[in-house]
C-alpha cells in the first residue's frame, strides 16, 4: 500500500512545539481534564489556573448544542464548534477537535469574529499569535478600512459641498437669487402632474429697455433686483418665481386658482412696480403687465400650453395699454 | 501617483513651510487646484512638478526635501495612522524590513489601486541589509530613506541608512541595523486604534 507508511506513522509533539504551533490549544485527558494549554490561553483565562479542572465546567460548547460529555466531543471530531468560558459567555471562541496519540483529545481554539474586541481585552500583541496566523493581517484590515472610510467620508462631504453648490448655481438666477428656467421647467412640470391646482403668471416689464439703454447695465441690474424683492414680497414662500429672460418672469402660485384673488395678487405687484426705483440718485421709472391662466381650465395641465396661454393673456393686456392684468381666455 | 503620496507631500510642505509657501509652490508647478485629494490618482508629472518647483522656491536639493518628506508621513501628528499600519509589520526593526517586501502588496489590500514600488531586501551580513526599489520617479528612494529612518527610531533601533546606487529605474538603500534595542522606542498595541476611531 503506497500510503502504509503514512497510516502507521506517530508524530509526538513536545508542549513548547505545541506552544508554539497552536497557542491556543486545549489538551485534555480521557476523562475530561484539562492537563494541558497554550500560552495565549492562559492570557485568555486571566490567572485562573485550568490544569485539572473538568474542561466542561470551565467552558460551554454553545453550538452545536447536547456537546457534554468526552463521548460526545469525540463524535464532534473534525467539525467547528461553538464555545465560550463559562462566566464570560461575552466571549466566543471557534474551536475544532480532535483526537490526541492516546485517548485524550486536543482542540484547537481562535477568536473568530470577534477577534478585534478580544485582542483588546486580553492586551494581546503580534507574539500571542502563531507567526503563521493572519488574524494580526485582519486587525491591519480593519484599521486600514476605518482610514479609508475616514477618507472618503471627507471626500463625500467636500464633493457634497461642491455639488450643492453648483446645483444651487444651475438652478438660481445669479443676478436676482430667483429660479432660473431650468428651475421653472423642473418645478412647473411637477406642479402639472401634482394633485394640488395651481395659479400662473407671465410678467414683462414695461420700459427696462429704456432704463438699460439711458442709465446703464448696472442701473437695469439694479432695478431687476429690486423687481425680484418686489415680487417676493407680494408672493407666499410656497410660491415659485422665475426669471425666464432680461425683463420677462414666471410665478407659479399652487393651490391659488380663484381669478378674482390671482387679480389681486397680480394688482399689487403692478403697483409695486409702479414705484420709482431710485438709483444713484435718479428715478427709474418701470411698469409692469401680467398675463394668467389657472391649471383647472385644462382637462390635463400642461406646462408648456399653460406657459403659451399666459403669454398670449400678457400680449393682450400689453395691447390693452400696460400696466394691468389679464386672465386667459377671458383676454381683451 | 496615487493622491495619498501627493496629500503627504502636500501636508508636509504646508505643515513645515506654511500655507503661504504652499501656495506658492502649487502655483509654480501650475497646479490646476488648491489642494490634492487623497483617492484620486494623478499624473506623475504633477508629483515631480511639485517636487522641482519646491527645490526651487526653498533652495533645498530635492533629495533633502524627499528625506524629510518620508519622515514627516510617519512622524507628524497626522501620520499616527500610517505609523500604526506599518508598525504591524514585524515585532522588532529587523522584523519590519523583512516586511518590507510585503508592503506594496499589504498597500493593495487596503487600498487596490495603490501601486507601491516592489521592493527587494537582501541581507549582506549580519545586520546589513540592502533594500531595492522600482523608484517611480528620479529619488524616489530618498522618501524611503526618511520613513525607514523614522521606523528606526520608532521600534527604538539604531540603525545607519545610506543611499547606494541610483540606477535608471531604481534606488538601492543600504541599511546597517547598530542596535536593534538602543532605546524603548513607542509602544504599540494591536488593538487600541482600530476601537477607538469609528
Amino acid at each position: 500500500m503506497p500510503d502504509g507508511g503514512a497510516r502507521h506513522r506517530r508524530l509526538v509533539l513536545q508542549p513548547d512545539s505545541l506552544d508554539r504551533l497552536m497557542p491556543m490549544h486545549l489538551h485534555l485527558s480521557a476523562q475530561g481534564r484539562i492537563i494541558g494549554y497554550g500560552p495565549t490561553l492562559k492570557k485568555v483565562a486571566a490567572g485562573r489556573p485550568l490544569i485539572g479542572k473538568s474542561f466542561f465546567e470551565v467552558f460551554l460548547i454553545r453550538r452545536p448544542a447536547g456537546v457534554l460529555t468526552m463521548a460526545d466531543l469525540s463524535l464532534r471530531q473534525g467539525t467547528r464548534l461553538y464555545l465560550s468560558l463559562r462566566g464570560r459567555e461575552d466571549a466566543e471562541f471557534r474551536a475544532l477537535a480532535m483526537p490526541d496519540d492516546g485517548s485524550g483529545m486536543v482542540l484547537n481554539l481562535s477568536f473568530g469574529i470577534a477577534v478585534v474586541d478580544a485582542v483588546r481585552a486580553h492586551g494581546l500583541t503580534d507574539a500571542d499569535f502563531a507567526p503563521t496566523d493572519l488574524t494580526v493581517e485582519l486587525l491591519y484590515l480593519v484599521e486600514a478600512k476605518h482610514a479609508v472610510l475616514e477618507e472618503l467620508k471627507k471626500l463625500n462631504l467636500r464633493l457634497e459641498g461642491a455639488r450643492s453648490e453648483a446645483e444651487e448655481q444651475a438652478l438660481t438666477d445669479p443676478l436676482t437669487g430667483l429660479c432660473n428656467r431650468r428651475a421653472l421647467d423642473v418645478r412647473l412640470a411637477a406642479a402639472c402632474r401634482a394633485k394640488t391646482p395651481f395659479g400662473l403668471m407671465h410678467l414683462d416689464l414695461d420700459h427696462f429697455k429704456a432704463v438699460n439703454d439711458t442709465l446703464g447695465h448696472a442701473a437695469g441690474d439694479h432695478v431687476l433686483r429690486v423687481v425680484a424683492e418686489v415680487l417676493r414680497v407680494e408672493t407666499r414662500t410656497s410660491d415659485i418665481i422665475a426669471r425666464v429672460g432680461g425683463d420677462e418672469f414666471v410665478i407659479v402660485l399652487p393651490g391659488m386658482v380663484d381669478r378674482s384673488a390671482l387679480h389681486h395678487v397680480a394688482q399689487r405687484i403692478i403697483a409695486g412696480l409702479r414705484r420709482p426705483i431710485p438709483f444713484e440718485g435718479q428715478a427709474c421709472q418701470i411698469g409692469a403687465s401680467v398675463g394668467m391662466t389657472v391649471s383647472t381650465q385644462y382637462p390635463v395641465p400642461e406646462a408648456e400650453k399653460m406657459l403659451a396661454d399666459a403669454d398670449t393673456a400678457l400680449y393682450a393686456a400689453k395691447r390693452a395699454g400696460r400696466a394691468q392684468a389679464q386672465m386667459w381666455p377671458h383676454v381683451a | 501617483m496615487h493622491g495619498l503620496v501627493n496629500l503627504a507631500m502636500e501636508l508636509y510642505l504646508r505643515e513645515t513651510f506654511g500655507a503661504q509657501m504652499w501656495h506658492r509652490i502649487a502655483g509654480q508647478a501650475a497646479l490646476p487646484f488648491q489642494s490634492f485629494e487623497p483617492l484620486i490618482i494623478y499624473d506623475i508629472a504633477l508629483t515631480v512638478a511639485v517636487i522641482d518647483a519646491a527645490s526651487a522656491l526653498l533652495d533645498r536639493p530635492a533629495d533633502a526635501i524627499l528625506e524629510d518628506l518620508g519622515t514627516y508621513i510617519v512622524s507628524s501628528a497626522s501620520g499616527e495612522r500610517l505609523r500604526r499600519l506599518l508598525r504591524f509589520g514585524g515585532v522588532g526593526f529587523r522584523d519590519f524590513l523583512h516586511s518590507l517586501e510585503e508592503l506594496p502588496a499589504r498597500a493593495r489590500l487596503a487600498l487596490p489601486d495603490f501601486h507601491l514600488p516592489d521592493m527587494v531586501l537582501t541581507e549582506m551580513a549580519e545586520a546589513e541589509f540592502t533594500l531595492a526599489l522600482g523608484a517611480p520617479f528620479g529619488g524616489a528612494g530618498y522618501v524611503m530613506i526618511g520613513l525607514l529612518r523614522a521606523m528606526a527610531d520608532d521600534y527604538g533601533a539604531l540603525a545607519l541608512l545610506e543611499m547606494r546606487a541610483q540606477a535608471g529605474d531604481g534606488d538601492v538603500i543600504s541599511i546597517h541595523v547598530l542596535d536593534e534595542g538602543y532605546a524603548a522606542g513607542r509602544r504599540f498595541d494591536l488593538a487600541v486604534g482600530a476601537l477607538s476611531r469609528c
